[in-house]
C-alpha cells in the first residue's frame, strides 16, 4: 500500500492550522453584530460549507462529462468522491443555516429558493448513491452514475431558477443596504475578511478531503484487483 | 466471415476473455463447446456487438466492431436462450416489427417464407404468449433470418426444449445453415452438436483451447475430443 | 425457398424515422391488446386523486386553488408506472437486446420508447381531466391547461425515459426509478403547476408565459441531453 505522498502530509497538518485560524478569526477578530451577536458568526461556518458544497457538485458534474468522454474508470472514483463530500458539506451548511434561521426568521426551515434547491440536491445525492448501490459491474456503474450526475447538474440550476419565481427571504449577505429583506445585515470589512478567510480555510479542507477520498477509492480499487487474482 | 484476433474482455477488474482467436470461413458451421462460465456468451455477444471489445481485433462479415457495427448488424442474426419476442404481439405482427426496424424489403412476401419454413403459417394470428417453448423458439430463428443475414449465431438455443422440439429445431437449423450461411453455435448438448456442426472449437478459461473439423474428428468420440480438451 | 443472397452491398437498412414509427406501432398494439398497462395506471390515477380527496379535506374553495397541485402529483404519480412497465417488458424477454440488434441508430429506439411513454401518459391524463371535472364540479376543458400537461408531460416523458432504461438495469429496478426521477423533474412540476393554476384562474396569458417558456426550455434541453447520452445507457 502505497503511503501517503509527502504533499498530501503537509496538506493535513496545513488544513487543521487553517482551520484553527479560521476559528480563531471568528471568535477573535471579526466583530459582534449589532442585532443577532454570537448566532451570527454560525453565517462564515455557513457559507464555507455551503462553498465547499458547490466546489463538490461542480467537480462531480465535470468528472462525469470527463468519465463519458474518455472511460477511464478514475474519473469515476473523482466523480464518487465529489459527490459524497459535497453531499456532507451541503448538509452542514443546512444544518448550520438552520441553527442561525431559528432567531433570526423565527423558523429552522423556510421553502425558499436556497434552501430547497439545497435540499432537491440533497435527495439527487442519495438518489446517486442508491443507483451505485444497485449496479454490480463497474463499467456499467460508472456510466449510469455519470449520466445521472450530467442530467442532476442541468436540472439543479434550472431547478433553482424556477423556485426564485417565487419571493425569497434568504439574506442577500454582500452589499445591499436595505433592511427590507428581513435577516439581512450589513458587513463591515472586518467580517468580509474573516467570511473570505473562512471561504479560503474551507475551499483547502475540501481539496484535502478530496485527495483523502480519491486516494481511498483507488486503494479500494486495489483491494478488488487483488481479490480477484486470488480467486484466478 | 468471422474473424478474431487477441480478443481480451474485461468487466471492471476481471477478465473473460484473454487474447482469444478464432477464424471462420464462409459457409462453416463452429460448434462453440465449453464449461460454464468459460465465457461463451460474452464472446458470442461481442460477435453480435451487443458488447464492446476491451482490447483485440474483431471483424464479422467483413466489417470491423466496434466502428462498423451498424453494418455487421445488417448481416447477423442472432438467437439466444431468450426468446426476443413480444408476448402481446401475433406471430405475423413480431416479424413485421423487426422486419420494419430491418428495413426488409417486400416484407410481406418475406413474413409468408419465413412463417412457412419455421412452420408456424397456421399459427401466425396467435399470440406469441400462447406459444409453447419449442415454437416461440421457431419464431426467433425466423426472426433472425428475416433479413437474410450472411451469418447467424445460436446461444444455447435447446435450451428449455423436450425431444421432439429439439428434433425440429435441428431440421430448422439444418435447413437455414444448409442456405450457405455462416454459423456459429454454443452449446452443451454434444449429442446434437455432433450431428450438426462441421467444426469443433472448446472454449475454456478465456480462450480457444482446441478445435477440430467434423472430418478431423473422424471416428472419434466428440465427447472424448472435449473431456480431453479441457484436460489438457 | 429463397436460395439467393444478396450482397453485402444491397442489404437494406430501416431509416430512422421508420424505426421510431415501428417501435411506437409495436407498444401501442400490444398495449392496446393487453391494456395492462394503461389499467394499471388509470387505476391508479383515480385511487391517487381518491386519496387526496379525503387526506386534503377541502371547502370548494380551495379545493379550486390545489386543483393544479393534485393533478400534477397524480400524473406523476401514475407516470411512473407507465414508465417502469414500458421498459420491463424489454428487458424482461430480452427484447432490449432484439433493439440493440438492430441496424439503426440508438437514439430511434430512445424516440420510439419516449412517443410511445408519451401516448400512455397523455391517455391517461385525457381521461383524468373529464373524471375529475366530474367528481369536483369544475371546468378542466380549458386549451392552456392542455397545452401545459402537453408540455410538461414531455418533459417528464423525455427524462423518464432515459431514467428507466438506466433504472430497468439495476438490482432495485421499480423501486429506483421515482427516485432518480422526481427530484430532477422538480421545474417542470413547479412550471406546470403555476402555469395551470394561471390558466385556470384565467390570468393573462403574458403573466403565465414564463413558465410556458420554463417548460419549453426544459423540453428542449433534456430531450437534448438524453439523445446525447442515451448511447452510454444501453451499449455495453
Amino acid at each position: 500500500m502505497k503511503p501517503q505522498p509527502i504533499a498530501l502530509k503537509v496538506l493535513n497538518i496545513v488544513s487543521v492550522l487553517l482551520f484553527l485560524a479560521a476559528l480563531g478569526m471568528v471568535f477573535l477578530y471579526a466583530p459582534l453584530e449589532a442585532t443577532m451577536n454570537y448566532v451570527q458568526k454560525i453565517f462564515y461556518f455557513h457559507i464555507a460549507n455551503a462553498w465547499v458544497g458547490m466546489l463538490g457538485f461542480i467537480a462531480a458534474a465535470v468528472a462525469g462529462v470527463i468519465y463519458l468522454i474518455k472511460h477511464d474508470q478514475k474519473w469515476d472514483i473523482v466523480e464518487l468522491a465529489a459527490v459524497e463530500i459535497s453531499l456532507v458539506f451541503f448538509l452542514i451548511a443546512i444544518v448550520a443555516g438552520s441553527i442561525w434561521a431559528r432567531p433570526s426568521w423565527g423558523a429552522y426551515w423556510t421553502w425558499e429558493p436556497r434552501l430547497t434547491t439545497a435540499a432537491i440536491l440533497e435527495m439527487i445525492y442519495i438518489a446517486y448513491l442508491l443507483l451505485r448501490q444497485g449496479i454490480d459491474d463497474p463499467d456499467r456503474r460508472a456510466r449510469f452514475s455519470a449520466v445521472y450526475t450530467l442530467v442532476g447538474a442541468i436540472s439543479v440550476p434550472i431547478t433553482f431558477i424556477s423556485i426564485r419565481f417565487f419571493r425569497t427571504i434568504h439574506p442577500v449577505v454582500i452589499g445591499t443596504n436595505s433592511a427590507a429583506s428581513q435577516g439581512s445585515f450589513d458587513m463591515t470589512s472586518k467580517m468580509l475578511a474573516t467570511m473570505f478567510f473562512a471561504l479560503f480555510t474551507f475551499s483547502v479542507i475540501f481539496v484535502n478531503l478530496f485527495w483523502h477520498r480519491i486516494r481511498l477509492g483507488q486503494l479500494a480499487q486495489q483491494v478488488e484487483q487483488l481479490k480477484l487474482e486470488e480467486l484466478q | 466471415m468471422i474473424s478474431v484476433k487477441k480478443l481480451v474482455k474485461r468487466f471492471g477488474l476481471k477478465t473473460v476473455l484473454r487474447g482469444l482467436d478464432f477464424e471462420v470461413q464462409e459457409g462453416e458451421f463452429v460448434a462453440l463447446l465449453g464449461p460454464n462460465g468459460a465465457g461463451k456468451t460474452t464472446f458470442l455477444r461481442i460477435l453480435a456487438s451487443l458488447s464492446r471489445p476491451t482490447l483485440g481485433e474483431v471483424s464479422v462479415a467483413g466489417y470491423r466492431l466496434p466502428a462498423q457495427a451498424a453494418a455487421v448488424r445488417r448481416n447477423l442474426g442472432v438467437v439466444s436462450h431468450l426468446p426476443l419476442l413480444y408476448g402481446d404481439l401475433t406471430a405475423e405482427e413480431n416479424l413485421r416489427f423487426y422486419g420494419r426496424i430491418y428495413g426488409v424489403l417486400e416484407l410481406g412476401q418475406r413474413i409468408e417464407e419465413v412463417l412457412e419454413l419455421v412452420g408456424l403459417t397456421s399459427r401466425r394470428r396467435d399470440l406469441v404468449r400462447t406459444f409453447s417453448r419449442g415454437m416461440q423458439q421457431r419464431l426467433a430463428i425466423g426472426r433472425a433470418i428475416l433479413h437474410n443475414p450472411d451469418v447467424l449465431l445460436f446461444d444455447e438455443p435447446h435450451t428449455g426444449l423436450d425431444q421432439d422440439a429439439c428434433d425440429m429445431l435441428d431440421r430448422l437449423l439444418r435447413e437455414v445453415a444448409g442456405q450457405g450461411r455462416t454459423v456459429v453455435m454454443t452449446s452443451h448438448d454434444l449429442a446434437r452438436v455432433e450431428d450438426l456442426a462441421s467444426r469443433f472449437d472448446v472454449l475454456s478459461r478465456g480462450v480457444i483451447y482446441s478445435s477440430v473439423s467434423r472430418t478431423g474428428l473422424g471416428k472419434n468420440n466428440l465427447l472424448d475430443f472435449y473431456r480431453q480438451a479441457l484436460a489438457g | 425457398m429463397n436460395n439467393n443472397q444478396q450482397t453485402l452491398a444491397h442489404k437494406p437498412a430501416s431509416s430512422f424515422i421508420g424505426a421510431i414509427g415501428a417501435i411506437v406501432w409495436k407498444d401501442l398494439v400490444a398495449e392496446l391488446r393487453s391494456r395492462e398497462l394503461l389499467s394499471a395506471m388509470l387505476v391508479f390515477a383515480l385511487l391517487v386523486i381518491l386519496i387526496f380527496n379525503f387526506a386534503l379535506e377541502l371547502d370548494p374553495l380551495t379545493r379550486r386553488v390545489a386543483t393544479p397541485g393534485i393533478l400534477w402529483a397524480t400524473f406523476a404519480f401514475a407516470g411512473t408506472l407507465g414508465l417502469n412497465r414500458s421498459m420491463a417488458v424489454e428487458k424482461d424477454r430480452g427484447c432490449l437486446d432484439g433493439l440493440l440488434l438492430a441496424p439503426v441508430d440508438r437514439s430511434a429506439i430512445y424516440f420510439g420508447k419516449m412517443i410511445s411513454n408519451l401516448a400512455f401518459m397523455l391517455i391517461v391524463e385525457v381521461v383524468v381531466l373529464p373524471v375529475y371535472s366530474v367528481l369536483y364540479n369544475t371546468n378542466l376543458f380549458n386549451p392552456g391547461l392542455i397545452i401545459v400537461i402537453l408540455l410538461g408531460s414531455v418533459g417528464y416523458v423525455a427524462v423518464g425515459t432515459l431514467l428507466s432504461s438506466m433504472a430497468v438495469q439495476t438490482r432495485t429496478r421499480d423501486v429506483l426509478l421515482p427516485i432518480l426521477l422526481f427530484p430532477v423533474v422538480i421545474p417542470i412540476l413547479i412550471a406546470a403547476v403555476k402555469a395551470s393554476s394561471g390558466f385556470l384562474q384565467g390570468l393573462e396569458v403574458t403573466e403565465v408565459m414564463p413558465y410556458i417558456n420554463l417548460l419549453i426550455v426544459y423540453d428542449v434541453i433534456f430531450i437534448a441531453v438524453a439523445y446525447m447520452v442515451f448511447d452510454f445507457v444501453v451499449e455495453e
